[in-house]
């Protein structure tokens, strides 16, 4: 099946199978591996993108179901070379160890702060739930986040 | 230069961000499965789905019809590939039992998701599809799954072995000395736990990429692993393939936790398979595969009994263990207990000890290390004992463990079980976090709700820890029946423009080593961590390594680095007095740069030396070209780190949900090299300690079928489950190595759980309860509290 889709601002058609996943397409068809894959019952939040600005777990959907729509990875937030403030606070407030739930708990992140620019740290807890880390034990996330909060 | 005499402020101890983290958050970091090779076999494993059986028949044919699919094996067909089994490094025991363990199964299964077969295609998912169509027989044999049934030998998980008994170890200094104490004293508590088995669940599954250069001989194996090292070596083994024609390299790897620290049958299967195909091969792991074909943590029986005086003092220890080993030993399987087994005396000053374990098999996934391996489970037996002492005694929790520590003045210490405790001060710890909990207004809250019988009872959990870590004096290790080394590596170099290199043998996966090794380094040399590239996880560019795990990389890897380092000076030194025409020891060095003492105008930057090092056109006589130095450090002990932590719960008694209210932690891990870091390495640990306590099992049905294969049934904690932590740290340094540092990767999760299970304990003391098992779900506690509730 054919498939079109616009990908970190870029126009994308490809001939793909019809259960492929747009977690594999992303990472094996247009070679964005920064999504990465942690479970396989669309628990742990790895995969997080942004689907015409809602936040998806793109294990979760077919590739062809992303027809006609606006998805942005973590390729695309940072821009000419310079971070996003969501990955600044990240780094800044060491958000991150190993960083493989890192592009999916950004994602997240960005999607919240999207919906509530102003959140309690309870609201970030609860927004997140969806991402699991398992490193960080989510105090530096959650600081993180809230330290990104537009003023 | 001259006009900044003052002291140099240190790069040791600042709060740096890590130099890891811009690729990571981009999405520019490549973990393995995100390398692309063209031409690359996808591997789909077949797993058994009966925990115990001899396979009737295997047939793979079916896979060779589906479209991608490439080729397809069951253990039988490459039964004569295998140079040797899969290893198990630890044999503890001279008479230590040990089933025959084959990448692929050929005649039985010995758990759920034992692998029998593999199918070889173009793509995942013709590989997945393949897997899929391949038969099996089996025919079923008795499974065995409680430990305590495993221990009675009632079913045998592997009838060669005529027991499921894998061997008997005992730590007995003086069993006289303990059971008179045992008879004389005037208190006398015992408590039976269940350390059950947990998934390690690191956020990137495991994941190997072989590639081959057929005419060439050569294999590069890319794997998610802590020890690229040590599997080099193994894979050498266990493939006849010559260690000389082996890389390994770790890229990002996303997690570990212990689960990492293995040689495992994919790894060797995806080397045999490319020697086989002679095509680059990569096999991927899906989550519901790591659940059962990773190994699990934890997974012992634990009794312990304290005989105490009058008020309280501890005399004697006796412990019994029985630990499940799964179906096989993996690389240190069956070292885990014994890596606790020093420990069951904790921070206190116990006079007689004795520790018995039997380790058993079962049809179950081999556990292995997993964060702490063996000390949150020691560390956890004690630290509830002295809880239940407390009670008997009629002492506050924090009072019976001050009446016990081991005081500032009795280190270096000698326990009782054989260690010596490099240093430690006990009691500062638990007075900080007491007073960062604000412990008295606690316990006056506690007994206002108590009074007013309110709804949500609040339970106030204390656990004061120490660990060995810093694994290990090689000499040790020996004397453990350990089949390898604790030393670790480092080489540094001086490069010609004055820029440094080190090169190190840990392997990082989390723990942010570029950063502080370069910190360690640039410290030294008195230059920015900046002008610092650390380099590891290659064998080809880090030939040395015994790589990552056991809270071992500071204490044992850092300090190599920091030897090599002050190596190098030394050797720039005679070059830079060669040059400047003076004797070595007349020259100051500070700031990256040599000056001479009392007319510092004479001076000589590192990178100018470096230079000159390099050209090589006037040294010293007899003096190598290049600035360059390494060091094997074997350290003469292990290291100690300690710490108290108070958490605090809030218990719905109408449900029995529990809810933290809130967790502090003050850990001394001695000098900290980046307290940044530290303290991720402490909310994480907590984290997994929490998770333990409140809501973590791998469940088994009475058939061996794991009931929490996925994440949807297997509750590793969300942000919504969890509070802010409230950190805090003494500083006791090491003397045992230069830098004092002691180690931070295993101390939250030590100890973590002993703190939250006291805590839930503690709010229900009130309706009797003097144990609760891990977790302790909604539904444990409000059985409890309804037992408790019945007159």
């Amino acid at each position: 099946m054919r498939v079109s889709l616009t990908v970190n601002g870029k126009d994308r058609a490809d001939e793909v199978e019809p259960r492929l996943l747009l977690v594999h397409y992303l990472r094996d068809v247009l070679g964005l591996t920064g999504t990465n894959i942690g479970c396989d019952t669309s628990s742990c939040g790895a995969c997080t993108v942004l689907v015409d600005g809602e936040s998806v777990k793109s294990c979760t959907m077919l590739a062809v179901q992303a027809e006609g729509t606006e998805v942005s990875t973590i390729e695309g937030l940072a821009s000419d070379g310079v971070l996003h403030p969501l990955q600044e606070a990240f780094r800044e407030h060491h958000g991150l160890q190993c960083g493989y739930c890192t592009p999916g708990m950004v994602m997240a992140a960005s999607s919240l702060l999207a919906e509530h620019p102003h959140p309690s740290e309870a609201e970030v807890r609860v927004g997140l739930e969806g991402n699991l880390c398992r490193c960080t034990g989510y105090h530096n996330i959650v600081k993180a986040v809230l330290s990104a909060v537009a003023p | 230069m001259t006009a900044t005499e003052a002291p140099r402020k240190g790069v040791l101890g600042q709060r740096l961000v890590r130099r890891e983290d811009p690729e990571l958050l981009t999405g520019e970091a490549r973990f393995v499965a995100d390398l692309k090779v063209s031409g690359t076999l996808h591997l789909a494993l077949v797993r058994s789905p009966m925990a115990h059986a001899r396979l009737a028949s295997v047939d793979v044919s079916p896979a060779l019809e589906v479209p991608g699919v490439v080729a397809a094996y069951s253990g039988a067909d490459l039964e004569g590939e295998w140079a040797g089994p899969l290893p198990c490094a630890w044999p503890v025991t001279d008479d230590m039992r040990q089933p025959a363990h084959l990448p692929l199964a050929a005649r039985e299964v010995c758990y759920v998701g034992d692998a029998v077969a593999v199918v070889v295609a173009e793509s995942e998912y013709a590989a997945r599809d393949g897997a899929e169509a391949v038969l099996v027989d089996y025919d079923p044999l008795p499974v065995v799954v409680d430990l305590e049934e495993a221990a009675a030998d009632r079913a045998l998980a592997h009838e060669e072995l005529g027991t499921n008994t894998s061997y008997v170890w005992e730590l007995k200094p003086d069993e006289a000395a303990v059971e008179a104490a045992f008879a004389s004293a005037a208190h006398v508590v015992s408590g039976r736990y269940v350390q059950q088995r947990l998934i390690p669940s690191a956020m990137e599954p495991r994941g190997v990429l072989v590639v081959p250069q057929p005419f060439g001989g050569e294999f590069t194996v890319y794997s998610a692993t802590q020890i690229p090292h040590i599997l080099k070596v193994m894979l050498a083994v266990t493939t006849g393939i010559s260690e000389t024609s082996l890389r390994v390299i770790a890229p990002s790897v996303g997690g570990g936790f212990g689960s990492k620290l293995n040689v495992y049958a994919e790894e060797v299967l995806a080397l045999t398979l490319a020697r086989m195909l002679k095509r680059p091969v990569r096999w991927i792991e899906t989550r519901s595969e790591a659940t059962q074909a990773t190994i699990q943590g934890r997974g012992q029986i634990q009794e312990i009994e304290l005989a105490a005086d009058e008020r309280g003092r501890i005399q004697a220890v006796r412990v019994r263990l029985l630990a499940d080993m799964g179906a096989y030993l993996q690389l240190v399987t069956p070292g885990v207990p014994l890596l606790g087994a020093f420990l069951y005396s904790g921070v206190y000053d116990v006079p007689a000890y004795s520790l018995s374990c039997r380790s058993v098999f079962t049809n179950l996934t081999p556990t292995d290390a997993y964060r702490g391996a063996g000390r949150p489970e020691a560390t956890y037996a004690i630290e509830r004992a002295v809880d239940l002492l407390a009670r008997r005694v009629g002492v506050d929790p924090a009072e019976i463990r001050r009446r016990n520590y081991i005081r500032p003045e009795q280190f270096p210490y000698s326990s009782v079980a054989g260690l010596v405790y490099d240093s430690g001060a006990y009691e500062a710890a638990l007075d900080k976090a007491l007073q960062l909990a604000g412990y008295e207004e606690l316990r006056a809250e506690q007994a206002r709700r108590r009074e007013a019988g309110e709804r949500h009872q609040l339970g106030i959990g204390v656990s004061s820890y120490m660990e060995m870590c810093g694994l290990a004096p090689s000499r040790v290790l020996a004397s453990l029946n350990y089949s390898a080394g604790g030393w670790e590596a480092a080489t540094v170099r001086i490069l010609p423009t004055g820029k440094v290199q080190v090169v190190t043998g840990t392997a990082p996966h989390g723990q942010g080593h570029e950063t502080s090794w370069s910190m360690i380094a640039a410290d030294r040399l008195g230059i920015s961590p900046d002008d610092v590239e650390v380099l590891h996880s290659d064998t080809a560019i880090a030939p040395y390594g015994l790589d990552t795990y056991g809270s071992r990389s500071l204490s044992v890897g850092g300090v190599a680095v920091a030897i090599a380092t002050d190596r190098v000076i030394d050797k720039a030194r005679q070059i830079a007095a060669h040059q400047l025409e003076i004797a070595p020891e007349d020259l100051d060095y500070g700031g990256g740069e040599f000056r001479a003492k009392g007319s510092p105008e004479r001076s000589m930057a590192l990178g100018a030396v470096a230079f000159e090092a390099f050209t090589a056109h006037d040294l010293p006589e007899g003096l190598e070209p290049n600035l360059e130095a390494s060091s094997h450090f074997d350290p003469p002990n292990f290291t100690f780190p300690f710490g108290t932590h108070v958490c605090v719960v809030e218990i719905d008694t109408e449900t029995g949900g529990v809810g933290l209210a809130s967790y502090v932690a003050v850990d001394d891990c001695g000098n900290q090299v980046n307290p940044l870091i530290v303290e991720g390495q402490v909310h994480g640990g907590i984290t997994q300690g929490i998770a333990q306590a409140l809501f973590e099992k791998a469940s088994y049905d009475d058939q061996g079928n794991l009931l929490t294969s996925t994440f949807m049934d297997y509750l590793v904690p969300a942000a919504s489950e969890l509070p802010s932590f409230v950190t805090g740290s003494t500083v006791t340094p090491s003397p045992t190595n230069v830098l004092g540092v002691k180690g931070v990767g295993e101390a939250g999760t030590i100890g973590s759980a002993p703190a939250v299970i006291n805590a839930v304990v503690d709010a229900l003391s009130t309706y009797g309860v003097e144990d609760i098992e891990m977790p302790a779900t909604p539904e444990r506690v409000w059985r409890a509290i309804e037992q408790g509730r019945r007159p």
